[in-house]
């Protein structure tokens, strides 16, 4: 999207300056017109806006800035699924200590695994005062990877966020989490995550694949061979192995961390890709003709070749922001993703998991839906740039 | 060749053709604008035009092979053959008459043929396919169409590809596929255009022995008025979809009625006549007629001063043997000439000749294998790039196809700013931008040009840029790679009259790259005729023409086109 508008100014930038009226439209405002003639394009573009939309205010804090406030009750139902739910949410906000009849029944017939974990760990969250000191005896018996950031959901955020019994909501827009968190605000602090990732990391592979493509096909000899040789060994070794090497590698979780995980392991079928066009594009006479007028190696790879090729960086470049959000969601799941105080759409999943047993569905549908709209919207949003960059409809227009 | 016999109804008779394109949703183009014309039986029809004139959409017409979802047939459009209307057909019954009654060749073999399967193959496929031949009949059949064709070896060339073919052969197994079920009309479109000179004479006289043996109809479908000139029994001239005359090939070439048949005529250089500029269409629509046609004195002199003096150059290429072996394809071979001051010399040769080579050898394109290019008292090829740099905007180069020289994501005003840029030449952006407009008026295009987009252009507006490109370095040398063959006769005329009034102008010297030899004789002083990456002959161009001493340029020029003149000698026998 940003590399979209940006280079439909590089295209016509410099003319729109020196006469508005005489210059012709370029090709990029063509391709726009197509886009913009394509219906289903147009609302698919609609709808990726809104969500970049969604998560720049997010970014920004104007958006779900207190997704981590407990607002409601443990696993408050959706408001639009009424009748039952809400009177044992009332019962439950009253009596936190006993359980509800739904809690026993459900603890009598299954055994939990990880039942006293969270019971345990239930107890921390809902009942702040005796919490403080359970954890300080838990850090002199054993060493809690997560010690810090307990100690900070408790001094700052946790503590903050926490809300009076009283106070709670008994259902939310679109539920509660486990400790009471509004979904539809963690749906959208997580698309901050999960979509930046993707825009990001889908930029680091594009970057990497272009440049090493670009290099590869246009110098060819040892060059090319050297990358290739480097593509056949990255795309040799299976993608999770290598996502974990990476993430072994750099010995720490966080955004950046899953960024140039994606970006590092991404950017071989860009390469393949750009590297094929450069190898078309360099033996045409428009080149040549540059090579002629004694442009040098770099002027004719990315001033007078880039151009030819950029549509195609554009759709490989849109086609990863789609596997990336997924990507980043997988990885998240399976817990090498986000850390645990940072709320992404695959941390939403993960966190379902053990919900879904309980039967709280609503944090799964709310992270899968916001997911899946995203993805279908963007592909669809690639698939009508790439049917109006199509550089077949050149040649009709040409003619 | 019979004289066209009128009597007795034609084979097909096209009336009323009227086929629109659809642009976009709201636009349409109309590319043959209601035609009317008949193909008598056991005849030969030229349709003739340039390009855009709707002679190829014609013919696909006829076949039913236009892509339906953007082209709209007219309702009253009528293709008639044996009484049916082709164009009302249902597609099954067409498809049986595709091949078995009416078959097609088209212009490039290369890419009508299907490389991963051997010819034989191929041409089974439609003998079994509209004949119901079994596979030992078929293949025999194929054996004797190849023969007929005049394919050497029939037996042993059936298996093999394409590829192992040369261009010539190709196009003979095309013909054998167009002629297996023998067609009553064989529609061939361009079909001599992508090859050389030699091989165009062969393929000629293949389809007219062809017609005459099989007392088929061929509707031979061009743009080179001297190749109708040889085949055709009936012409029809076309432009922008329209017929501007049709008649007996003798009244058309000796007495033309309409003004763009005369100006056609006319525009294409002679052999035997060379005027000071050649005419152009605008000169017989919009003026009295052809000026300037007193002839231009060609030739060089011993005394004229040398500005490119090229010794022994030699360019090899290598493709790899084995595993450490490669080996060697020498694509030029010692070739020594010397380019005078404000001439011209006329480079030709087959395709494979290495004509094209030596140009991008003295352009430093490829690089040398062996020899020197003095310039200046300076070897070109010999001194590091840095060095070259400062004189490579001296020598420059006009490439063949106008649609791939110019880099289509660039504005015309950023194509012909850019080598200023790259070379410093103007102080500024302003002042760059000013010697743009000014050299777009030289080359004769409109200011308004410097916002386009090459693709707004026709053929020879997009040469005209190259040409505006190449002049903002001022270069001494132009090298033309076959600059004006992709061009329509009209616009060759156009964009040749350029090149000579830069040449008065600013005294260029050129090396003209062609496979054309009309248009070589016309604008050249000195021609060097070159095979297998050898010279054969150099000499003047009139003496060349008129005397040509080696067996090699004698067969070359022999297989020239001779037109109207020459089939009427020849009729004459």
């Amino acid at each position: 999207m940003a590399t979209d508008i940006a280079t439909l100014r590089d295209g016509t930038g410099a003319l729109v300056r020196d006469n508005r009226h005489a210059v012709s439209p370029g090709l990029w405002v063509l391709a726009w017109r197509r886009l913009t003639s394509d219906t289903v394009g147009m609302v698919a573009l609609a709808i990726v806006a809104a969500f970049i939309l969604m998560m720049i205010l997010s970014g920004a804090g104007l958006l779900a800035g207190d997704w981590n406030r407990e607002v409601g009750v443990n696993y408050a139902p959706p408001s639009f699924v009424d009748v039952e739910a809400p009177a044992t949410a009332t019962q439950q906000t009253i009596t936190t200590t006993e359980t509800a009849p739904a809690g026993t029944e459900y603890k009598s017939t299954i055994v939990d695994p990880i039942g006293d974990v969270i019971e345990k760990l239930k107890g921390g969250k809902a009942e702040s005062p005796p919490a403080a000191v359970q954890p300080g005896a838990a850090e002199e018996k054993s060493v809690d990877p997560l010690a810090d950031v307990m100690a900070d959901i408790r001094a700052g955020k946790g503590v903050g966020a926490a809300v009076k019994p009283e106070e709670r909501k008994a259902t939310l827009p679109l539920g509660g989490d486990k400790w009471g968190r509004d979904v539809l605000k963690k749906t959208i602090k997580g698309s901050e995550t999960s979509i930046f990732v993707g825009l990001a990391s889908a930029a680091v592979a594009t970057f990497l694949g272009t440049l090493f493509g670009a290099l590869a096909g246009y110098y060819g000899k040892w060059i090319d061979d050297f990358f290739n040789w480097f593509y056949s060994v990255f795309s040799s070794i299976p993608y999770l192995l290598l996502i974990l090497a990476v993430a072994a590698v750099l010995q720490q979780k966080g955004m950046l961390t899953i960024i140039l995980i994606l970006g590092l392991t991404g950017w071989t079928g860009v390469f393949r890709l750009i590297r094929a066009e450069y190898l078309k594009h360099k033996s045409r006479e428009y080149v040549q003709a540059a090579d002629a007028i004694g442009a040098s190696n770099g002027r004719r790879m990315f001033i007078h070749i880039f151009p030819n090729i950029s549509h195609v960086v554009l759709v490989q470049l849109s086609i990863l922001v789609v596997a990336f959000i997924k990507s980043e969601v997988i990885l998240s799941f399976l817990g090498f993703g986000v850390p645990v105080d940072v709320v992404s759409w695959g941390s939403m999943l993960n966190e379902a998991q053990n919900e879904l047993i309980l039967g709280k569905w609503w944090q799964l549908v709310a992270a899968t839906v916001a997911m899946a709209t995203l993805v279908t919207a963007f592909s669809l949003f690639t698939d009508a740039l790439r049917d109006a960059l199509d550089p077949k409809l050149k040649g009709r227009l040409g003619a | 060749m019979s004289n066209t016999k009128f009597t007795g109804d034609p084979l097909v008779s096209v009336r009323n053709l009227r086929i629109s394109f659809r642009l976009d949703r709201h636009t349409t183009f109309e590319a043959v604008k209601g035609i009317s014309f008949d193909i008598p039986r056991d005849s030969t029809v030229a349709l003739v035009g340039e390009s855009g004139s709707g002679k190829s959409v014609t013919s696909l017409a006829m076949l039913g092979l236009l892509p339906p979802e953007n082209s709209i047939i007219d309702p009253a459009s009528e293709v008639l053959y044996g009484g049916r209307n082709l164009l009302a057909l249902p597609i099954g019954e067409l498809r049986k008459l595709r091949g078995a009654d009416i078959s097609m060749i088209f212009q490039e073999p290369m890419t009508s043929l299907n490389p991963v399967f051997t010819v034989g193959w191929q041409l089974e496929e439609v003998l079994r396919l509209h004949m119901g031949m079994s596979g030992r009949a078929a293949r025999k059949r194929a054996v004797d169409l190849l023969r007929e064709v005049g394919i050497p070896e029939p037996e042993r060339r059936i298996d093999s590809f394409p590829s192992q073919l040369s261009g010539g052969q190709q196009q003979r197994v095309m013909i054998a596929m167009a002629i297996a079920c023998e067609p009553k009309l064989l529609i061939a479109d361009e079909p001599t255009t992508a090859l050389d000179v030699t091989i165009q004479k062969q393929i000629l006289e293949l389809i007219a022995d062809l017609q005459k043996r099989h007392q088929m109809s061929v509707l031979f479908i061009t743009h080179d008025l001297a190749v109708v000139g040889e085949i055709a029994d009936y012409v029809v001239v076309m432009r922008n979809g329209e017929i501007r005359e049709q008649g007996p090939a003798k009244a058309v070439f000796e007495s033309p009625q309409d003004t763009y048949t005369k100006a056609l005529l006319m525009c294409r250089p002679q052999l035997d006549r060379r005027p000071l500029r050649l005419p152009v269409i605008d000169d017989f629509i919009h003026g009295a007629g052809p000026k300037n046609l007193e002839d231009r004195k060609r030739g060089i002199k011993p005394n004229d001063a040398i500005v490119l003096d090229v010794r022994n150059l030699g360019k090899s290429f290598y493709s790899r043997e084995g595993i450490f072996g490669k080996r060697e394809f020498k694509a030029v071979k010692d070739v020594s000439f010397q380019l005078p001051k404000g001439k011209t010399l006329g480079l030709v040769g087959e395709s494979g000749s290495g004509k094209t080579t030596v140009g991008l050898t003295l352009m430093r394109l490829h690089e040398a294998t062996t020899g020197e290019a003095i310039f200046e008292g300076r070897d070109l090829l010999s001194m590091s790039p840095a060095e070259f740099m400062q004189y490579k905007r001296r020598i420059q180069i006009i490439f063949q196809n106008p649609y791939a020289s110019l880099n289509p994501r660039f504005t015309v005003g950023q194509i012909i700013v850019e080598p200023m840029q790259i070379h410093g030449i103007g102080n500024s952006a302003q002042e760059r931008t000013d010697m743009a407009f000014e050299l777009l008026n030289k080359v004769g295009l409109a200011e308004v040009s410097f916002y386009k987009y090459p693709h707004e252009f026709s053929g020879g507006q997009r040469q005209r840029i190259a040409i505006a490109r190449c002049l903002t370095m001022k270069p001494d040398i132009l090298i033309c790679d076959e600059s004006v063959s992709a061009l329509d006769v009209s616009v060759q005329a156009q964009v040749l009259n350029l090149l000579q009034d830069l040449q008065d102008e600013f005294g260029l010297s050129y090396i003209f790259i062609s496979h054309d030899l009309a248009v070589v004789k016309y604008i050249s002083d000195q021609v060097m005729v070159m095979n297998d990456g050898e010279i054969v002959e150099i000499a003047n161009s009139d003496e060349i023409y008129r005397h040509p001493k080696m067996p090699y340029t004698q067969r070359l020029l022999a297989s020239i086109p001779k037109g109207w003149h020459g089939q009427h000698s020849r009729a004459n026998d």
